[in-house]
């Protein structure tokens, strides 16, 4: 009972408060006999505090992690820089240990993070307003493919084949349930292949999916693609890198009616996949249609500002099976570290973080370039993802450079064969010139 | 000092909380990289603070927030349990935060089998056959489920399966779930008590129901004594039968939704395991199944072979992916180091969390109306009617009031089918004392109801806002900062 502070006494004199003599006579009265468990649960025995933290070290010893090996690791997950008070925050208890601020008279704290939060996305994204995040960049892509669906009526949307392959297959199960096709636009190398795209993107088609950067790290033609959509009446969602909205332009400045991101760039530890944060943000008009918790502000009785959740005549607390979305909890605690960290990194650091990853992903690039055998694979730009095409299978060099205490690039013809033995390499602010010329040492020595 | 100004406000042109190191690589100019028509003409007009103005500024925002951490938090149906700092400590290990979810499986051992034993755990706990990890929360769980129960029934060319019966007494996450994996939601009357109306269920089960969706104990905290029954009565016209698992802190160890029949769970390891809500968020919301449904499983799902664990991605009939990568893995961690902390002894946390539900419905029954008058589970609804009839002091007020004593209220007017609903729920994890006071406040509340009516009903007195107009939110949205 480690976490249990009941007494003996107390427990004693609590069951003769209830009137009875044991708790088993709670259980008895609720739970028919015939489906108790009959034994005790078959789990290993108890651990102290001390126990447990030997045990998970023990265990998690048996990871390379980024700490110990130089990532050049990216795909929506990357080793950007976590300034100190970030962590300060995440483990303030009142912030920590609250739950959805129902009761916002005891919850202005996170309700004004969120309103924060949700003021930062919109400038970062160039959109009017963001909802307060939801489970990852994924899952918020989905969301955006059921939110063009239901304003528009159509039954198609078309993704970019550039987009993150995790993110179209969360897009496509989601899809699935609501009956929607999901047509993918071909590529032309590492970028979407516009003569193409045009011919998919028809009067019937919901809306249109893009990633800029795409995942195999170069940037698309936006601009002319969100022509093309909006000649056709669908509406146009932009997953965006947020470091690189620092350096490139915000999609509400070329057109998206929906932007979305995965935030983990923002403060939050590469946690093996999660928790992370998907951010939402659009245009006013779609206010009662965006999915999500939304944080607005008002006044109390006392006529001072504060903040409340709001318009939730959305959600399913409140519409049941007629809601936008059934999300209930969403990211909190990873869209304060988001808060925290474009507060401390704030107008000038962003951009220096976004200049830094992208001086030191074309030093890399050009650099391997030089090297025989590997070659960029497109030409167009990138920002701090490029694939190269690799002389051998990228698994087999991969497992080369974990011997030098480097953890390789995506292999990416995984999922994009056209590209032959292609490896996707990110290099962020945190990666040193020693470091990179280490990894171009090492892909030159491949065996 | 009654309001924070916002963060934007305290910005000065020229002000740094960080710099980074100077480039070590030659620079070369932006325009000769990116293209200029893709470069960003305006910057984000992000805040410009020093560090110390970022560290009050959160830190005062921080003192203006409850938690479990403060004080007392019962909202019902939310496991406001203690969140133990071992397992804070567990998450931050650079092993699991510091592990990308790309690297090679090789490299990321510790991790796979962390995830793989815990599935069997879990699966002990829940007596499901296997469990995936990749929804983020209870209601992603809720979809993931109901997909793959849509994928089964596609599977077999049972086509015509479009319909999800839902109890009147469940979350609305549920009816929203079904509604968006495509299927029609047939609501089902509940009895008084919020267990399943089993004449209802006769008439609307059928060969177009896809699955029922039951939370047990139900929302009312109690448990529905015919809950097999009610499965057999699914399976028997060719539903499978879907048990929403947030109430699971009340069960473990006493009965398993698999030995009942259930076909499919989810759990919220941000109640019953004890990982901490954030705010709203990360929660945890992974999903066990029958065999039946294994080969319908999210993308990959790990498996042992011989000493190894790796990523199986070749499943051909799975449902496909719900989230980027593994699901929210840093809270798995930390619940991975709660189950470490009870192994077996688990089932006295449902031991004592029955007990506190029912010694503070033991004391309040003499004060606030029952919702149902039977030994409760985890958690008990109490309601207001009576009091609300009398002297005019509704339910929220009532919660207003408490915020004055330093405690969160519990859920309110939640279940929607008893009026003037207050659902408690204080978990285990609260002492007698906590309780006690708990009680006090109540019943303080409750005679002050009486006697200076208009001193509940303008609460809360003390908190740094007053009740907020939410109408005026609503109808003016002001939903972000705009510099003037």
């Amino acid at each position: 009972m480690r976490y249990i502070p009941i007494t003996q006494a107390d427990k004693a004199a609590m069951l003769r408060d209830i009137g009875v003599s044991s708790t088993e006579e709670l259980f008895a009265a609720n739970i028919p006999a015939d489906v108790r468990l009959p034994r005790p649960l078959n789990l290993p025995p108890a651990l102290t505090e001390m126990e447990i933290l030997t045990h998970v070290r023990d265990l998690t010893k048996a990871n390379a992690d980024l700490t110990e090996y130089t990532c050049f690791l990216g795909g929506g997950a990357y080793d950007h820089y976590i300034p100190s008070a970030v962590d300060t925050f995440l483990s303030r208890g009142e912030f920590l240990t609250a739950y959805t601020p129902y009761q916002p008279e005891i919850s202005q704290g996170v309700l004004q993070v969120i309103y924060e939060y949700q003021s930062m996305v919109c400038e970062l994204t160039g959109m009017d307003l963001s909802n307060a995040s939801m489970y990852d960049g994924a899952s918020a892509m989905a969301e955006a493919a059921g939110m063009v669906v239901a304003q528009t009526g159509r039954k198609k949307v078309v993704i970019a084949a550039s987009v993150h392959p995790n993110f179209r297959r969360v897009v496509k199960t989601y899809m699935h349930g609501i009956g929607v096709e999901v047509i993918e636009a071909p590529l032309d190398h590492c970028e979407l292949d516009l003569n193409k795209l045009e011919a998919l993107i028809t009067d019937e088609v919901a809306g249109f999916i893009v990633q800029q950067p795409n995942f195999l790290g170069h940037v698309e033609q936006v601009r002319a693609i969100e022509q093309m959509v909006h000649a056709k009446g669908g509406l146009y969602v932009v997953c965006a890198d947020p470091i690189s909205l620092a350096l490139l332009e915000a999609p509400g400045n070329y057109g998206a009616d929906i932007v979305v991101a995965e935030g983990q760039s923002l403060g939050n530890a590469p946690s093996f996949g999660g928790p992370y944060l998907g951010m939402m943000a659009t245009r006013e008009k779609f206010a009662r249609r965006i999915p999500g918790r939304i944080v607005g502000g008002t006044v109390d009785t006392r006529g001072q500002r504060s903040f409340v959740l709001t318009l939730q005549a959305r959600e399913q607390h409140i519409r049941r099976e007629k809601a936008t979305s059934n999300i209930c909890s969403n990211q909190a605690l990873n869209a304060l570290a988001a808060t925290v960290y474009l507060t401390l990194v704030g107008k000038e650091g962003l951009r220096e973080v976004a200049c830094l990853c992208a001086q030191k992903a074309h030093y890399a690039a050009a650099q391997i370039a030089r090297l025989p055998g590997y070659k960029i694979a497109c030409k167009s730009a990138f920002f701090k993802e490029f694939t190269v095409n690799c002389p051998q299978p990228v698994d087999q060099i991969n497992r080369q450079l974990l011997g030098k205490r480097i953890l390789g690039g995506i292999p990416s013809s995984v999922d994009y064969p056209h590209l032959n033995n292609a490896m996707t390499i990110a290099v962020t602010e945190k990666r040193t010139k020693a470091e990179i010329d280490a990894l171009v040492a090492a892909l030159g020595e491949v065996k | 000092m009654s309001t924070v100004a916002l963060i934007f406000e305290k910005s000065t042109t020229g002000k740094r909380a960080i710099t980074f190191p100077k480039c070590d690589v030659p620079e070369v100019t932006m325009e000769t990289l990116i293209p200029a028509e893709l470069l960003r003409q305006k910057p984000a007009a992000l805040p410009e603070v020093s560090e110390i103005e970022a560290v009050r500024h959160f830190t005062q925002l921080s003192r203006r927030n409850h938690g479990v951490d403060v004080d007392f938090y019962p909202l019902g149906s939310c496991t406001m349990k203690y969140n133990p700092k071992v397992n804070e400590q567990v998450a931050k290990m650079p092993g699991v935060a510091f592990t990308h979810p790309l690297q090679p499986a090789e490299t990321a051992q510790g991790n796979l089998k962390m995830l793989y034993t815990m599935e069997q755990w879990l699966c002990e706990v829940t007596g499901m056959d296997r469990m995936t990890f990749q929804p983020a929360a209870g209601a992603h769980g809720e979809l993931t489920g109901i997909l793959l129960i849509k994928a089964y029934h596609e599977s077999r060319g049972d086509n015509d399966r479009r319909k999800v019966i839902v109890p009147d007494s469940a979350h609305g996450t549920n009816p929203a779930t079904a509604a968006m994996a495509g299927f029609e939601v047939v609501s089902v009357k509940s009895n008084p008590d919020g267990t399943v109306d089993l004449a209802s269920l006769k008439e609307v089960v059928g060969p177009d129901t896809a699955a029922l969706m039951m939370t047990n104990p139900s929302t009312m905290g109690l448990f529905d004594p015919n809950a097999k029954e009610i499965a057999a009565i699914v399976h028997k016209a060719g539903g499978l039968v879907y048990y929403d698992g947030a109430n699971t802190n009340a069960i473990m160890g006493y009965v398993r939704p698999g030995d009942m029949g259930f076909d499919v769970i989810h759990l919220n390891l941000h109640k019953t395991f004890s990982t901490p809500h954030g705010g709203g968020g990360p929660g945890s919301g992974p999903v066990g199944v029958k065999n039946i449904l294994v080969p319908f499983l999210p993308v990959p799902v790990v498996e042992k072979q011989g000493e190894q664990f790796v990523w199986d991605w070749n499943r051909p009939q799975t449902i496909g992916k719900v989230h980027g990568h593994h699901g929210n893995f840093g809270v798995v961690a930390r619940a991975y180091a709660y189950c470490l902390a009870y192994g077996p002894e688990l089932k006295e946390v449902s031991e004592y969390a029955v007990l506190n539900a029912n010694y503070i419905m033991a004391h309040l029954r003499k004060y606030y109306d029952l919702a149902f008058d039977r030994f409760c589970m985890h958690e008990c609804v109490l309601s207001a009617k009576t009091l609300k009839n009398e002297v005019g002091v509704k339910t929220l007020d009532i919660a207003k009031r408490l915020l004055d004593e330093g405690v969160h209220p519990p859920t309110i007017y939640f279940p929607m089918i008893v009026e003037e609903a207050l659902m408690v729920e204080p978990t285990e994890t609260e002492d007698k004392a906590t309780l006690d006071r708990f009680i006090d406040a109540m019943v303080r509340i409750y005679k002050e109801a009486k006697e200076d009516p208009e001193r509940v009903k303008s609460a809360p007195h003390t908190t740094v806002v007053g009740r907020l107009d939410e109408a005026l939110a609503a109808r003016k949205p002001n939903l972000r900062y705009r510099a003037e």
